[in-house]
């Protein structure tokens, strides 16, 4: 990250596997929980957060020099605000039904720490490809793990898949309630870092942040 | 105190708890095995009523949790490379009392997952037997409870002989839920009489989970318990005390409220258990009173008849904290007020 020219392919592998925002930055864990009970939750939500942050790490990068250090947190904010409040209102205007469900939690994107953090340690320290990349990079590890946690509490909580069913009946009825979210969480975070170090040795966390 | 601070060698031939004696000691023969065994036995009385009063599929229910529970502590053990030690009795122990949580119907794949989250989850992920902070198997119950409603909820009648046939399709609500729903008036209603209903409660003959059914077995069990210094008087007493208390307070029948539920199984066998209640005695009794309000609270105020599961499951966090507020002050520390 402190190298002048990061190379692209590593950002997008960081984002998504050794720095994936939810499995190993646990930043963020308050959608990841509340949003993620079906695979199509999940993914709307890593899609809007994915548009979101990538975005918001090329305007940032674009005015790092006009902004001046004192007030760069509620610049960012502002930045953040912005196409938050574009992607609540496309939803609000093309996905009704899903929108209805979560259209709090995409309101809640402003204040996501994984989005300013990004826009915090990379963007307004890097250029704009690279911003760009890191972004697509972090908002794919994120939609990455919310489809994986929307897919693990749907199949176990509802017993269907993407709302087909695949075992009627008797479903675990407590992993699409918030207990669940935390159960999928911890249960794939255990299993994610339990690959890194058994086949990519040694895990390389950078340690756990404390997010929204 | 007036009288001159004494040397450490006055104390030690003054109080004989203070009294340390060189090696070699004799071997008390107590060990974490010997106790989770002798607790399981304790159950026994409780657990064989239960086969009488529900039919086999109650020994099913309990074989099944115990056999599952067994399987997976051997399994988390060995997946974590540690040595195998499920003859230490603790899985046996755990899977026994998720049995004894459970209504006799319930379909056979409930206590495997009930013992796969008191097991792996709740006890192993946290490290293993002494170091998990809540109790595992009220963890698999509450995970059940949420999971499938309706079977935890669905208490077949017990019968009144020894009957090899399976469970009963007729169910009945236990005391509690027809309290909760219905009033006192009309719980009073099922019995001859108010003497009546005691004596029903006490002896057992009432819908309800395996291990809750008949209060008078599982106090010999726990007065077994008692008498070899197991467990102390100090957790199961104040909180079935503080339960009987503020419900007498709040208008409510206590000897009912003491004998109707799980109260005696969870003070006596699961409040007490050593990895999650606080070690010293006022810890206890606070930790006991603790659990018995939250009881009470959630039996009165809350949306389930039953409330002595969640009770010990919220007091279980407040154990670290317990063991803190309560430690005694070291000998010798400056400030300190020692009693000799």
């Amino acid at each position: 990250m402190d190298e002048k020219q990061p190379n692209l392919y590593n950002l997008i592998k960081n984002g998504i596997f050794s720095e994936n925002p939810v499995f190993k930055l646990a930043l963020s864990l308050c959608p990841a929980v509340a949003v993620t009970t079906t695979v199509k939750n999940g993914f709307l939500m890593g899609v809007a957060v994915l548009f979101v942050m990538t975005m918001v790490n090329i305007t940032v990068s674009i005015f790092k020099d006009f902004i001046n250090p004192k007030v760069r947190i509620p610049a960012y904010i502002l930045i953040i605000a912005l196409y938050v409040s574009m992607t609540d209102m496309v939803m609000a205007a093309y996905a009704r039904s899903a929108y209805k469900e979560m259209g709090l939690y995409i309101q809640l994107i402003v204040v996501f720490a994984i989005i300013i953090s990004r826009a915090e340690l990379f963007a307004s320290k890097n250029k704009v490809i690279p911003s760009a990349v890191d972004g697509i990079g972090m908002g794919l590890g994120f939609l990455f793990a919310l489809v994986l946690v929307g897919a693990v509490r749907e199949l176990i909580g509802k017993g269907s898949l993407l709302g087909y069913s695949i075992f009627g009946g008797d479903a675990v009825l407590i992993m699409v309630l918030p207990t669940g979210g935390f159960f999928a969480i911890g249960l794939l975070m255990g299993l994610f870092n339990w690959i890194e170090d058994k086949y990519f040795g040694g895990m390389s966390s950078p340690g756990g942040g404390h997010g929204h | 105190m007036d009288t001159p601070a004494k040397t450490p060698k006055d104390v030690s031939a003054g109080d004989a708890r203070l009294r340390a004696s060189v090696g070699p000691h004799i071997s008390s023969g107590e060990s974490v095995e010997h106790i989770m065994w002798t607790v399981s036995a304790a159950l026994l009385p409780a657990a064989a009523l239960s086969v009488y009063y529900f039919g086999v599929h109650s020994l099913l229910v309990m074989a099944v949790s115990i056999g599952s529970a067994v399987a997976f502590e051997a399994l988390a053990q060995r997946m974590a490379g540690q040595k195998v030690a499920v003859s230490d009795g603790s899985g046996f122990l755990t899977g026994l009392l998720l049995a004894m949580n459970l209504p006799a119907g319930v379909p056979l794949y409930l206590p495997v997952v009930g013992s796969a989250v008191a097991i792996i989850i709740t006890k192993q992920l946290f490290g293993g037997l002494g170091f998990n902070i809540f109790n595992p198997a009220l963890i698999g119950r509450a995970f059940l409870l949420a999971s499938w409603p309706r079977y935890m909820t669905t208490w077949p009648v017990p019968h009144d002989s020894l009957s090899l046939a399976s469970v009963d399709a007729t169910t009945a609500a236990t005391p509690l839920a027809i309290l909760k729903e219905e009033g006192y008036a009309r719980l009073l209603e099922h019995f001859a009489s108010r003497y009546d209903m005691y004596t029903q409660m006490i002896l057992g003959h009432r819908g309800g989970a395996l291990g809750e059914v008949s209060a008078i077995a599982l106090l010999f069990g726990a007065a077994y318990l008692l008498y070899k210094g197991y467990i102390t008087w100090h957790i199961p007493v104040s909180f079935i005390f503080t339960v009987g208390a503020l419900t007498w307070i709040f208008g409510g029948d206590p000897v009912l409220a003491v004998f109707s539920g799980g109260l005696i199984l969870g003070a006596f066998f699961m409040a007490t258990d050593y990895v999650t209640a606080p070690m010293l005695k006022k810890g206890q009794v606070a930790f006991g009173v603790g659990c018995g309000a939250l009881t009470v609270l959630i039996r009165l105020k809350g949306g389930y008849p039953e409330g002595v599961c969640y009770a010990i499951l919220l007091m279980n966090c407040f154990t670290p904290l317990l063991d803190r507020a309560f430690r005694p002050s070291k000998f010798g520390a400056a400030g300190a007020k020692v009693k000799v």
